[in-house]
């Protein structure tokens, strides 16, 4: 089925605003903003795919949007929430990187990502070639703000932003199976279960969750 | 199907050999049919030899890779090193039926022993690299294993060590090599690798992973480090295979590679071997004279010969790239000559080694002497080996480098004026090692095997088994044979080499048998069966002569004392004194051999001492440093086991983001 003009433009800016609230996640000082933003992100996801679903004709995709905005848009950014309340975490980002630097690297990976996937790609359709930049630049966007954070909710943030990039590589191209993204889905949220219980046994044990803190901790460093 | 039927032969020996347990019956038994296999396969590759030019059919058993069978074929150059190789096997099998019994532990030899020989010979009748390497691989391996035999002792454990990293590294180098001569396509069959061009970078690389490869297993300078500690390791008759023949095998595996399958290498490469054929010959005899160790200096011995043999390898790849093909073929039948001559002399000498360190115990030259007396039949024969390995006419080493020589002396025709210059260096290089290796075996023979006994263990020597000194004899006999009949050796060995130079070239053309005329009946020309034939003549005409008309009274007197009298073996010359005026000469810088005399002062009773310090640049400059290199690297690198989790997360996050730099640069081309 030939793509109008219309849906590119509308996949084009759903999958942008997934990339922008990459970049938003990185700016956030806050953490609560952090996983508003990260909500945001996932709420765009669900957007993109399923805008994918309808312009593709592709039914199933509708489900891993549903399955994107009920775990990534609610349930992970509320139990993270509670999380940080019940804790009593530290609300301010721990930066490892000054904010600044962080984004004009995001730049950068954005722009490398864009150079690497549109060459390899020459024979796919726009759309799929676009979309595939866009995700691999929320991938590298993701892998950035877990190496630049300290704060263990923040590297699992990270995490799940990296995830949100290979869902919209996945709806993007088409073919990819239901199953592989309704398992992606559940493992996400088991990832997220872990996360959470050993947030509870770090605290417990170090009274932090400042990753600097437990590396003093570990046995092999003096 | 002889060659076929003894190498299955081989690997059921080695069955055989564990089975055999504690009982020496049985040891002798797998030694004596190593003994029929190696004669089995001795005569298929005469026979082949004696054929007309051309390749024997191939055979292709489907074993190995599952996309790949295994390919064999015996042609001529197989079928020279499978007579040099099963000429050694064969003595060796023979020697170790009575030597078996004075081995510390038979049974972590009898095994392998077969298993060695199995490898050896099939690395000559591969015929892809798979084979090849898998064989060469056997080889190394069961050689590993043999080396180990006495692993008691911590100095054969690190010899294995320092063998094993060696090995491993001319594998790993002879691997490469064959994957570039296969390309992109993956032809893995020699006859498909003859038919590849290769572009100059490749063709480069090829050629100097070969000679890093199989030098490493040949004992070239400077990865020669192993060789002197892992052949004395062994038991003595397996030390004489690997010194006398697996060197061999190993050229062999270079001459498969430089002539044949890769079929075009420059001039350089020739002038850069003659090169370090040049400075291992040197170096290796200078090493052998300042050993103590009888094996030790055998193995060093080793090093030098192979050196003399790749500056006829050399050589004949520089005239074989300058259009020379008469003189290509010329110093290669030369280097093959000497391949087969060391083949024999060598082995015989550790033979005898075996046979000193079997009936006295003691492996020291200062601990032996006196021994001709006492083991007459492996004096004599050791004083044939000496003789022939330093080059005496009509011994067969003799004729192999005056051939060497001969076409040396052609070297400056070449066109290129590193070559006009180069090759005299290189041959006075050669010249200076022939002089050294004579003053070397006559230090050697003559502290071993004459003057008076300077150990009890000397003294007490006991007989050897019929077995031992009857291998000795052999061989000694093939060195006479050898050198009195060059001219059909040199026949036999211009069939070999016409397949590899494109050109038929008999050493005895000007003046017909028997006389060798390598350049010109007027430049020079020899002929042993001559020189033998008069020696003979002259010899019973003597005899006759002095029986005649001679005196028959008999005087006795008592022999030349130097002027003392003194009835102690303690003031004999030593194998440390011979070698002193050689060590202040040519050590002195290169080895930085230095003597420190412990005078003690007037009054104390202790007796003054002189030490002896020498150094071995290579190891400690070159193989020693690259150990601080590594061990400084691994420090390095050993901190990245405490990074925090971040910085990992850090590593491969620049990792990936240069993965996709680089695949993006080259996307950009």
């Amino acid at each position: 089925m030939p793509i109008s003009q219309l849906s590119y433009e509308m996949a084009h800016l759903i999958g942008a605003a997934v990339l922008m609230a990459g970049f938003q996640l990185l700016y956030q000082r806050r953490l609560f903003a952090v996983l508003n933003t990260f909500a945001f992100q996932a709420v765009a996801l669900a957007a993109a795919a399923a805008w994918q679903a309808h312009i593709q004709n592709a039914p199933h995709l509708y489900i891993t949007a549903g399955l994107a905005l009920v775990f990534k848009a609610m349930i992970v950014p509320f139990a993270l929430h509670w999380l940080v309340e019940k804790l009593g975490i530290h609300r301010t980002v721990e930066t490892a990187m000054s904010i600044g630097w962080t984004m004009m690297a995001g730049v950068a990976l954005v722009a490398l990502s864009i150079l690497l996937v549109l060459p390899v790609t020459v024979n796919a359709a726009a759309l799929t070639r676009e979309s595939l930049a866009l995700a691999m630049s929320v991938v590298l966007l993701g892998l950035l703000m877990m190496i630049t954070r300290h704060n263990a909710v923040t590297q699992v943030v990270g995490f799940m932003a990296l995830e949100n990039g290979l869902i919209l590589a996945a709806v993007s191209a088409k073919g990819m199976p239901l199953v592989v993204e309704i398992s992606i889905a559940f493992s996400v949220l088991v990832a997220m279960t872990l996360f959470g219980i050993f947030f509870f046994r770090i605290r417990e044990r170090f009274d932090t969750l400042d990753l600097n803190d437990l590396e003093t901790y570990r046995g092999d460093r003096q | 199907m002889l060659i076929a039927a003894a190498l299955s032969a081989l690997l059921a020996l080695a069955v055989l050999g564990v089975l055999a347990g504690g009982e020496m019956w049985r040891h002798r038994v797998v030694y004596f049919c190593c003994a029929l296999a190696s004669l089995a396969l001795l005569i298929g590759g005469l026979k082949h030899l004696g054929q007309t030019p051309g390749t024997g059919p191939a055979i292709v058993l489907p074993i190995g890779l599952p996309w790949m069978a295994a390919h064999f074929r015996l042609d001529n150059l197989s079928a020279l090193f499978m007579v040099i190789v099963n000429l050694g096997t064969a003595a060796a099998s023979v020697y170790g039926i009575g030597y078996c019994s004075h081995l510390p532990e038979p049974r972590r030899v009898t095994p392998f022993f077969p298993l060695f020989l199995f490898g050896m010979n099939a690395v000559l009748i591969a015929d892809d690299a798979f084979m090849f390497l898998v064989s060469w691989e056997f080889m190394s391996l069961a050689s590993w294993l043999l080396v180990l035999a006495d692993h008691k002792n911590p100095e054969n454990r690190s010899a294995a060590m320092v063998y094993l990293m060696m090995a491993a590294f001319g594998t790993f180098c002879l691997l490469t090599c064959f994957g570039l001569l296969a390309g992109p396509e993956g032809a893995y069959s020699f006859p498909a690798m003859r038919g590849g061009v290769l572009e100059p970078m490749t063709g480069f690389l090829v050629v100097l992973l070969a000679v890093l490869g199989a030098g490493s297993k040949a004992g070239l300078v400077p990865l020669h480090a192993w060789l002197p500690l892992a052949h004395p390791a062994a038991p003595s008759h397996v030390s004489a295979l690997m010194s006398g023949v697996m060197t061999k095998v190993a050229l062999y595996g270079l001459i498969r590679i430089l002539f044949d399958l890769h079929g075009h290498v420059a001039w350089g490469w020739g002038a850069a071997l003659m090169v370090i054929g040049g400075i291992t010959a040197v170096m290796g005899v200078l090493y052998a004279i300042l050993q103590d160790d009888l094996k030790k200096l055998l193995a060093y011995s080793t090093v030098e010969n192979i050196g003399v043999v790749v500056i006829g390898l050399g050589l004949a790849l520089a005239f074989k790239d300058s259009g020379e093909k008469t003189l290509a073929a010329l110093a290669l039948v030369a280097g093959l000559y000497h391949m087969l001559n060391h083949a024999i002399f060598k082995t015989l000498l550790f033979l005898s080694a075996g046979a000193v360190i079997t009936a006295t115990g003691e492996r020291d030259l200062g601990k032996l002497g006196g021994l001709l007396k006492r083991m007459p039949w492996t004096g004599a024969a050791t004083l044939v080996g000496a003789a022939a390995i330093s080059a005496l006419p009509p011994l067969n080493g003799f004729v192999s480098e005056w051939l060497i020589f001969q076409s040396l002396f052609k070297g400056p025709g070449l066109p290129h004026w590193t070559m006009k210059f180069g090759v005299p260096v290189v041959g006075a290089m050669l010249a200076l090692a022939a002089a050294l290796a004579a003053t070397c075996f006559v230090r050697a023979y003559g502290i071993a095997f004459l003057g008076r006994p300077r150990s009890a263990a000397a003294a007490a020597a006991h007989r050897l088994p019929a077995s031992m000194r009857w291998t000795m004899a052999m061989l000694a006999v093939l060195c006479i044979v050898l050198g009195a009949i060059p001219v059909t050796v040199t026949d036999a060995l211009s069939g070999v080499v016409q397949p590899l130079t494109g050109v038929h070239f008999a050493v005895s053309a000007d003046l017909g048998w028997p006389w060798l005329s390598p350049v010109s009946s007027t430049r020079g020309s020899y002929s042993g069966t001559v020189l033998v034939m008069t020696g003979l003549s002259l010899f019973v005409i003597s005899i006759l002569l002095v029986h005649g008309f001679g005196t028959t009274k008999v005087r006795r007197a008592d022999a030349w004392d130097c002027g003392h009298a003194e009835d102690i073996p303690e003031t004999q010359y030593t194998g440390q004194s011979f070698a002193q005026p050689l060590r202040r000469v040519f050590c002195s810088s290169l080895f930085a051999a230095r003597e420190t005399v412990d005078m003690p002062e007037p009054g104390d009773q202790s007796p003054a001492r002189l030490t002896v310090r020498v150094i071995d640049p290579i190891w400690t400059y070159l193989y020693l440093g690259i150990l601080r290199v590594v061990d400084a690297i691994a420090d390095r690198v050993n901190r990245m086991q405490f990074l925090t989790v971040r910085r990992y997360l850090l590593m491969m996050f620049a990792t990936l983001v240069f993965m996709l730099l680089v695949v993006a640069a080259r996307q950009q081309k």
